[in-house]
């Protein structure tokens, strides 16, 4: 069990900066989940982590030791791989006890803890297999095996479900959700998956562009982004954003072609704003109704559970995910009903959170 | 599904297969046919027939000690310039491999000394270690009488050894390189995670993972080194001091157009030949089986 501190890391490869100083505190057993599109520099700062990129400028402490001049093997972390990075030519039970053999781990007490931790993975059926006789989940658990059985204080994961198909990657996650209960150690999983980085973070760290975009729980990232970036990056179907202006009694949409009727934004009169709405707060009403906007059905999407309505609000996308049995048939006219509690502003300029829409606003004189 | 073209009739498949064919037949099952047919006789040396003597060239080589001695100077001189070639570019691409400072300059300089006709690089090497003149004249000056690969048959030995030896690093160094470099990254750093050093990474991750190039360059090296030697002897030492040098590729070439002795050469790459096909078998039989291929 350890924390993992990181003070102003940055990540030069010769002239182009990747990370360009990143500030976070990861408390010790916690497992974090670091989610960014392909090239956001997740990687790079957990291979910082692992001691496997050298760190250009700031420090990482893992438990208070600053680690940037430590080796990966002084660093007391292991790493799962993407591509699982199993040694081809040695065993299963070989690949495990590699690091205990490194470490001169005599041979009875290693053989005893290859042991325990290849029942604890269901893996000791296979310990004499070599990895090219394995699938595609039984790699991914000997990877697992063999970063358990160090007991490191930090977990580090890179895209390790990545390579695995639906249905065992969601097998998989939950069992990486249970081992991380049952060894409590502080883990990083870095993915570009929101759906794995919801179900598996206790805290999940968003990153765009070599910068962190925010950092909360799985239930705050979705309820409150920080940023348009994040708001259209989580969340599936992504948010719709419209843009808009403000105006006294409501919001110009779409350079005016629409309007949205409301109790006042709290912004100032004329401010360019992206206007969020979750597919999933959008509710469908009979077309015509008060104060909904109208549009023309494009797609329907069936899920079972539910349907994703995509829909044409003049020229612009718009998605309406929603539960009830309606099936509006392409082409068709729907009213779209959006409550301002919904509503996330972001600026069109920046696309930092607007915070300012509130009820509760005083009321400017007239 | 795999598109081949197929012919209507075989014989086009043959007419395509004739140049091919022709090739191969005239220059090696012809002549090795030959050679087996005037090992098996005795060639007048001015023409004028074969007398069929059946296996006595065979008999007559091998009752020969200068015979015995030429096949143990050439198991000496594959298995040490094997060896030293094989080391000297396994050591220079594991480093290279490590991106070191001029590795880029490296790989294209190392290539060249293969690209080397071996008379060249002999005569290079026999002015490089001339006993009065070459580099080796300044180590004679501290201790005279040290090197003198025209009296000692041990130097000369040395001599050929070094310059074979050079030529083939840059080769083996090109296969080498390739074979570290398709090891996946990711297996070098999950055996660094797992605690281990870099010699220790390159004992047990690298090697085992490039025994089949070793495997390939083992089975080139020691082949050619029976065989591409024949440039170097003959222009460093001309299979001398005292016959200590008298690799088997040479001895054929002196008996057989310096004695003028065709059958009994004839003889002797027949006997040549058998031996790489007996050391060939040897490696695949006893020694692929350390190979792990992926």
């Amino acid at each position: 069990m350890a924390s993992i501190t990181i003070r102003g890391v940055k990540k030069n490869y010769a002239k182009t900066q990747v990370v360009h100083g990143v500030d976070l505190d990861f408390p010790s057993g916690e497992f974090v989940v670091i989610l960014g599109p392909s090239g956001c520099g997740k990687s790079t700062l957990l291979r910082m982590i692992a001691g496997l990129e050298e760190i250009s400028d700031g420090e990482i402490a893992i438990d208070g030791t600053v680690v940037n001049k430590l080796e990966p093997r002084e660093r007391g972390c292991a790493m799962v791989f993407q591509n699982y990075a199993l040694y081809p030519h040695m065993s299963v039970s070989q690949n495990i006890g590699y690091s205990l053999k490194v470490a001169g781990v005599p041979s009875a007490e290693r053989q005893q803890r290859i042991q325990a931790v290849a029942r604890t993975l269901e893996l000791e059926h296979l310990l004499d297999r070599k990895p090219m006789a394995l699938s595609g989940g039984q790699r991914q658990r000997v990877a697992m095996g063999r970063a358990m059985i160090r007991e490191p204080k930090v977990f580090l994961f890179d895209e390790p479900l990545s390579n695995l198909d639906a249905k065992l990657r969601v097998q998989m996650r939950s069992e990486i959700r249970k081992l991380h209960r049952r060894l409590n150690a502080t883990s990083v999983f870095v993915t570009h998956d929101q759906v794995e980085a919801m179900t598996l973070a206790d805290r999940l760290v968003v990153m765009n562009g070599g910068r962190v975009e925010q950092v909360g729980t799985p239930g705050e990232i979705y309820t409150r982004p920080a940023s348009r970036f994040v708001a259209t990056f989580v969340g599936a179907p992504a948010m719709n954003i419209l843009e808009g202006t403000v105006e006294l009694d409501g919001l110009s949409l779409l350079g005016g072609s629409r309007r949205l009727a409301m109790a006042r934004t709290g912004l100032p009169v004329g401010t360019k704003v992206a206007m969020g709405i979750r597919p999933e707060a959008v509710r469908l009403v009979a077309p015509g109704t008060a104060g909904a906007l109208y549009a023309t059905v494009d797609l329907v999407e069936e899920l079972g559970a539910g349907r994703v309505i995509y829909v044409d609000l003049d020229g612009a996308p718009f998605s309406v995910m929603t539960s009830e049995a309606v099936h509006p048939e392409p082409g068709s006219q729907v009213g779209l009903k959006i409550s301002p509690d919904d509503m996330h502003f972001f600026s069109s300029e920046t696309g930092a959170r607007l915070d300012v829409f509130k009820a509760s606003v005083p009321e400017p004189a007239l | 599904m795999e598109k081949r073209v197929t012919f209507g009739k075989w014989t086009i498949g043959i007419l395509f297969a004739v140049p091919q064919l022709l090739l191969i037949f005239t220059f090696f099952y012809w002549p090795a046919g030959q050679a087996v047919y005037w090992s098996l006789t005795l060639q007048q040396p001015w023409g004028g027939g074969n007398i069929w003597v059946g296996l006595d060239n065979f008999r007559s080589i091998l009752s020969n000690a200068d015979y015995w001695n030429s096949i143990n100077a050439s198991l000496v001189f594959a298995g040490v310039s094997t060896g030293l070639a094989m080391f000297i570019a396994l050591v220079l691409a594991a480093l290279t491999d490590r991106q070191l400072a001029g590795s880029r300059l490296y790989r294209v300089v190392l290539i060249w000394p293969y690209g080397i006709a071996a008379p060249a690089l002999a005569l290079a090497f026999r002015f490089i270690l001339a006993p009065e003149a070459g580099f080796m004249a300044v180590v004679n000056q501290i201790w005279p009488g040290f090197w003198d690969p025209g009296l000692d048959g041990a130097d000369a030995m040395a001599s050929i050894i070094v310059a074979f030896s050079w030529k083939y690093v840059g080769y083996n160094f090109i296969f080498f390189l390739a074979a570290f470099q398709a090891i996946p990254r990711s297996l070098i750093e999950a055996a660094a995670m797992d605690g281990s050093g870099v010699i220790r990474r390159f004992w047990d991750i690298q090697f085992p993972l490039i025994t089949p190039t070793i495997f390939f360059l083992l089975v080139i090296n020691i082949t050619e080194s029976f065989q591409d030697s024949f440039g170097i002897v003959d222009i460093m030492t001309s299979g001398g001091p005292a016959n200590a040098t008298n690799l088997m590729v040479y001895k054929i070439y002196s008996d057989g157009f310096k004695g003028l002795d065709y059958s009994g050469a004839a003889a002797q790459s027949i006997i040549l030949m058998l031996l790489i096909v007996v050391l060939t078998i040897f490696q695949f039989r006893f020694i692929e089986r350390r190979v792990h291929y992926r």
